[in-house]
């Protein structure tokens, strides 16, 4: 792993972004890849003549994604011995001699409305054959989308798993301009933490986004009113909602799958409880019943039941509840302290925040089996999201002695580190699939 | 086609004005020595129940309230790990306030629950709920109705320290007694 790791470098992708609001520039740095990765070449797309300068390096883009994944090594451009952009002028000894298993060409062609057309191919180069070719039209300022799009088809073609490069994140961001002064944001940016967008500034803490599930929408916890209250709003037109503000907390909203109903904490009848908040006739449903803390709901996919935080035991620990008659099952028995469940879409596994009280990291539970595997080893973990399509989970840790995000392959051997050109970021969650 | 991008419209900026002063309400930390006659005074203020009157209340409350001497500039609680359990030196402190606010019934405080940045940020709310119901079971039991307490709880949202480490959070796990109304 050492030496891989030297072999790596810091394989560092700055993304810079050019945009007066953005004080939030993400930054990731692999730091832990794995071994085994396939050797790929993605070749620079040559761009034909007629058309403004594409704003994108498109091959890049791609070749930043996939790297990101740790399941590929793309190989440096200024190594490559040729530079085709068709199958029709590949010369497969070129890549074979550099080791590379696979192989993307491409060009961008402008059409007469401003547009671009992408095509690109991806290529086995043992078999000197054509694994895929798509062409895409793609306007300008859209190019990066295509990008991840292809970075999505590339990946699932060689893994045979749906990729998640063209998906988003949202996360909370923490500015203190001067002695005194905080400043909350909410942002969404891409999953490569580019064009990030602050839908929601505020002087008081912003808490616990939740994508809805067509990735349109966002619940989160504003204490704008100076005190806490669950809030809905559009990510597009900034258009919002407030859902809940009871006495007492108003916490941890999740959304349903069937995108219908927002589980949520509310302390209104003494001590926090688990509710569903049905959206559209505000009809309220308690879950829980329990003297103790009962807070941070996470769906499992059939809609069926709801995993949870609860110290009911004596320490806080993950439980399932299902809807339909009130079973209660507790999921967690390794460590003292389990909180922050978050349910792949497969329903397969739950990452955690595990601890000792005294130092926190992410956890991964097989719910089948139950086996609990500690997959962070930084001290103070905590948030985690699974990726739509299960592979790897963000979090939020700290570094530097300030807050920075994280992803995590689900086995753990795979890192990166996302992060801010300046204040804290914190409390990411992955979006859905995006259609 | 599949690539569009929906435009964000704006940016929504909420909650300005005042504010961030409730984070940075004053650590008290003083007078320990006196509050045994404060509390004689508040105790002797409440005896005169029905003659409440706005003067007398202004009267005390500004003198008490504004007296860095009187064991009512003592605002804030702090918390062991994990625990909402009232530290003794300040069970005397609260019902200081406990008495001032039965004698002062339109005075109002708002009691702000805090933790350290460990574990998990809705947990972490929870917990700091917990303590400032802690402290308002307290100050209900000198006889303070409910409607003159209002209770939040911040979580780790609103740290007082900003290390990450048992100095800052040993700041951070506290309880803040604000006053709203006099």
């Amino acid at each position: 792993m050492k030496t891989l790791l030297r072999n790596l470098g810091l394989l560092l992708i700055g993304l810079l972004l050019f945009q007066a609001r953005a004080h939030a520039v993400l930054t990731i740095e692999i730091t832990q890849g794995v071994e085994g990765a396939l050797p790929l070449a993605v070749v620079p797309f040559s761009v034909a003549p007629g058309g403004a300068e594409p704003d994108t390096d498109i091959s890049a883009v791609i070749g930043a994604d996939l790297a990101r994944s740790g399941r590929f090594r793309p190989l440096p451009p200024e190594d490559m011995l040729a530079r085709p952009h068709d199958a029709a002028e590949v010369k497969y000894e070129d890549w074979r001699v550099l080791g590379m298993e696979n192989l993307v060409v491409g060009r961008l062609e402008p059409n007469p409305d401003g547009s671009y057309e992408v095509r690109f191919q991806l290529l086995d180069v043992f078999r000197a054959s054509q694994l895929l070719g798509y062409s895409i039209t793609a306007r300008p300022g859209e190019l990066r989308r295509a990008a991840h799009y292809i970075s999505d088809l590339i990946y699932e073609k060689l893994t045979g798993e749906r990729g998640a490069f063209n998906t988003r994140i949202a996360y909370v961001t923490v500015q203190r301009p001067a002695k005194g002064e905080t400043l909350f944001g909410l942002q969404v940016a891409d999953s490569d933490g580019h064009n990030p967008q602050t839908i929601l500034s505020s002087r008081e803490p912003i808490m616990s986004p939740s994508w809805s599930p067509d990735g349109n929408r966002l619940a989160y916890v504003s204490f704008e009113g100076k005190r806490s209250a669950v809030y809905v709003q559009d990510v597009r037109t900034g258009q919002r909602e407030q859902v809940t503000s009871s006495p007492g907390i108003n916490g941890a909203p999740a959304w349903a799958p069937d995108g219908q109903r927002l589980a949520l904490t509310l302390s209104k009848d003494g001590n926090p409880e688990i509710y569903v908040l049905y959206l559209y006739s505000k009809r309220l449903v308690r879950i829980t019943n329990s003297l103790g803390i009962d807070t941070e709901p996470s769906w499992a996919p059939d809609g069926m039941s709801l995993v949870f935080t609860s110290d009911r035991g004596g320490t806080p620990q993950i439980y399932r509840a299902w809807l339909d008659g009130g079973r209660t099952q507790r999921l967690t028995f390794d460590g003292s302290y389990n909180a922050s469940p978050d349910i792949s879409r497969d329903g397969k596994r739950l990452a955690v925040v595990n601890g000792d009280g005294r130092s926190f990291h992410i956890a991964v539970q097989d719910l089948d089996s139950g086996v609990l595997q500690v997959v962070t080893d930084t001290p103070l973990d905590e948030s985690p999201s699974f990726a739509p399509n299960g592979s790897m989970i963000i979090y939020a840790t700290q570094s530097g002695g300030r807050g920075v995000l994280a992803a995590t392959s689900v086995d753990g051997r795979v890192k990166q580190r996302l992060l801010l050109t300046e204040g804290e970021v914190r409390e990411p969650t992955w979006s859905p699939f995006l259609q | 086609m599949f690539l569009r991008i929906g435009k964000f419209v704006g940016t929504i900026v909420v909650g300005l004005s005042l504010l961030g002063l409730a984070g940075c309400q004053t650590t008290g930390g003083l007078g320990q020595g006196e509050e045994g006659a404060a509390v004689d005074e508040a105790g002797a203020m409440s005896g005169g129940a029905d003659a409440r009157g706005a003067a007398a209340g202004g009267r005390f409350s500004g003198a008490a309230l504004d007296d860095p001497n009187s064991p009512l500039a003592n605002r804030v609680f702090y918390f062991d790990f994990d625990s909402f359990m009232i530290k003794d030196e300040d069970r005397s402190i609260i019902n200081a306030h406990g008495e001032f606010l039965a004698a002062n019934p339109d005075a109002q405080v708002r009691l702000e629950g805090h933790a350290d940045e460990r574990g998990s940020r809705e947990y972490n709310i929870a917990l700091g709920e917990r303590r400032a119901n802690a402290v308002r079971q307290l100050l209900q039991l000198q006889g303070v109705a409910a409607g003159q307490i209002e209770t939040v709880s911040y979580g780790e949202e609103r740290p007082a320290g900003l290390g990450h480490d048992e100095q800052s959070w040993s700041l951070n796990r506290r309880v803040e007694l604000i006053y709203t109304r006099r």
